[in-house]
């Protein structure tokens, strides 16, 4: 299987202060920047951190060939229901996530 | 203006530095050491506690560098979010630190400290009068949560830490700040171009992570009424336009903006530009003033008292059905928790997480695969300690052996350690996302002075 981690340079994930995840996708190439800027759409990433449509953010930064995303946290940071305190690992789901180009 | 040099030596105190960059920074001059001390990252705890997340060992020794350095160039050290969560009693702590070195060190020095711990009777008094106001998203607030709280801290900007260098000092032990406040601070106050001047900082806050190598620490920021030049300083590392830009995103829910107290950067129309000998020149950011001046607040609540214990399944037939087994078992042991101490299940928190299976990621985990063996970890979290601690050792033997079956013959699992449960004491919760409005910068901060 193709995935999206494969694809590009790198992917990553952190809190952006303790109520908001933030995640940087590093395309490393304009054309792959343009194929997942095509291609990766925002259900994707609503229906892979299951969250509410209308708070996903995304920002398309050509010129370093990045795609963001930022969302709420579901679970405030350190809350007795929170898994990962940085949020660093939920990059993961997107890096293993198949992306066809 | 005369350009102004902030020498970074690090993304927070306590996460060491190179020592070789240190001294190329402190050979070019700068005109001010700024480090920061804290953070929200590591979770509410350090907040909610006032107590520090790194090391006091580790936070002397650096700070003794540091103070050495500050001494040789005989110019201000500021050091912002005292003992990662900048409340009073780790504006203290720092100062105990600073006392001591000061005397091992046989150095003479003026320390301002500046407070920026808020009394919940005073938070609560803005909030009914509706001078907080919420960030999106924001936990619900009531009167009563605000006056639980265990410790309320105001993240003071560039106008408090300017009154703290007013005074003189050599050295500014500060509670909460911005992460940028302590680096903006001196560039703003001789004129630097006020959108370069945050932009800058936003830039060096994590040290050389804005770098190609990001443990060497220690970078330099020179800002002028144009732009600004950052510059890492250890000879191995070089910072790049996409390096450099790169660092916008890093931990910001929106790359472009950035909110401090009275006003936002912008850095939508920002260029940045390679330079001879590793640095990078950056232009365009601006600077918009906020109509009325607010300050971020961060307030923790005590979520309540915990015990974990930690058991493994190493049995393929329990590791294939681990969590049917835990369902189970959570069941059973709600039941025996009612029958023997009296106790609903709203009365405290039972929760198990499969380490081997979907721990990290919960219900948000898309890989499926059975493990050579599974961790169990069972968090018990209750009102107070006791009660956490007799629910964990009721569990302790269903823990051990329960069954999944009725004809079976009673199941052992592993238990790492004894005892077998960890009373992991008070945990918090952060409880405001909101910011304060204030008609004075100074009115919600205090400036102590101290001459040692």
């Amino acid at each position: 299987m193709s995935t999206l981690g494969k694809k590009v340079q790198r992917i990553r994930s952190k809190n952006a202060g303790p109520f908001w995840i933030t995640i940087d996708i590093f395309c490393g190439s304009k054309e792959v920047y343009q194929e997942v800027s095509k291609n990766l759409h925002n259900t994707k990433i609503v229906e892979l951190f299951k969250i509410p449509g209308q708070t996903l953010k995304r920002f398309e930064i050509e010129n370093l060939n990045v795609i963001k995303f930022s969302f709420p946290r579901k679970i405030i940071q350190g809350d007795i229901k929170d898994r990962d305190m940085h949020g660093a690992q939920l990059a993961v789901l997107l890096s293993e996530t198949e992306f066809k180009s | 203006m005369k350009n102004i040099k902030v020498l970074v030596p690090s993304g927070v105190l306590g996460l060491g530095f190179d020592l070789e960059a240190l001294k190329s920074g402190v050979k070019k001059n700068p005109d001010i050491i700024s480090i920061d001390g804290g953070s929200t990252d590591s979770g509410p705890a350090s907040l909610g506690s006032g107590t520090s997340k790194y090391s006091r060992a580790a936070i002397k020794s650096e700070w003794k560098i540091l103070m050495k350095a500050r001494e040789g160039l005989d110019i201000p050290l500021v050091i912002g979010s005292c003992g990662t969560c900048g409340t009073n009693s780790m504006v203290d702590w720092m100062e105990t630190i600073t006392i001591e070195l000061a005397e091992e060190l046989g150095q003479s020095l003026k320390i301002a400290k500046l407070y920026c711990e808020q009394d919940n009777e005073f938070i609560n008094k803005n909030f009914l009068s509706n001078k907080l106001y919420p960030l999106d998203p924001s936990p619900f607030l009531d009167s009563k949560i605000i006056m639980s709280m265990s410790n309320i801290v105001a993240l003071a900007g560039a106008e408090q830490i300017q009154e703290a260098l007013k005074t003189g000092a050599d050295i500014i032990l500060a509670g909460r700040t911005t992460d940028t406040a302590i680096i903006s601070a001196l560039p703003l106050m001789k004129g630097a171009n006020p959108g370069s001047a945050w932009h800058g900082a936003k830039i060096a806050e994590c040290g050389a992570l804005c770098s190609s190598i990001p443990t060497s620490g220690v970078v330099m920021v020179e800002f002028d009424d144009i732009g600004f030049t950052v510059e890492a300083m250890s000879e191995k590392a070089i910072c790049t336009p996409e390096s450099v830009s790169a660092h916008m995103l890093y931990e910001n829910a929106d790359p472009y903006i950035l909110y401090e107290p009275g006003g936002y950067m912008d850095v939508t129309n920002a260029h940045y530009s390679s330079l001879q000998d590793r640095k990078v020149r950056v232009e365009g950011a601006i600077w918009k003033s906020s109509e009325n001046y607010t300050v971020k607040l961060e307030g923790a609540i005590v979520s309540g008292y915990q015990s974990s214990l930690l058991v493994l399944l190493r049995d393929e037939n329990y590791v294939t059905h681990a969590e049917e087994w835990t369902s189970k078992l959570s069941s059973f042991l709600k039941n025996e928790i009612n029958n023997r101490m009296g106790l609903e299940s709203n009365d405290y928190s039972l929760e198990f997480r499969h380490i081997g299976l979907n721990a990290t990621l919960g219900e948000l985990e898309k890989k499926t695969a059975t493990p050579v063996e599974i961790g169990v970890l069972c968090t018990v979290t209750a009102n107070n300690n006791d009660t956490s601690t007799e629910i964990a050792k009721l569990i302790n033997p269903f823990l051990l052996h329960y069954p999944l079956t009725l004809n079976e013959e009673l199941p052992t699992f592993a238990f790492p350690y004894s005892p077998v449960h960890s009373d992991r004491g008070c945990v918090y919760g952060f409880a405001l996302n909101h910011v304060l409005e204030l008609s004075d910068p100074m009115s919600a901060f205090q400036i102590n002075t101290l001459d040692i």
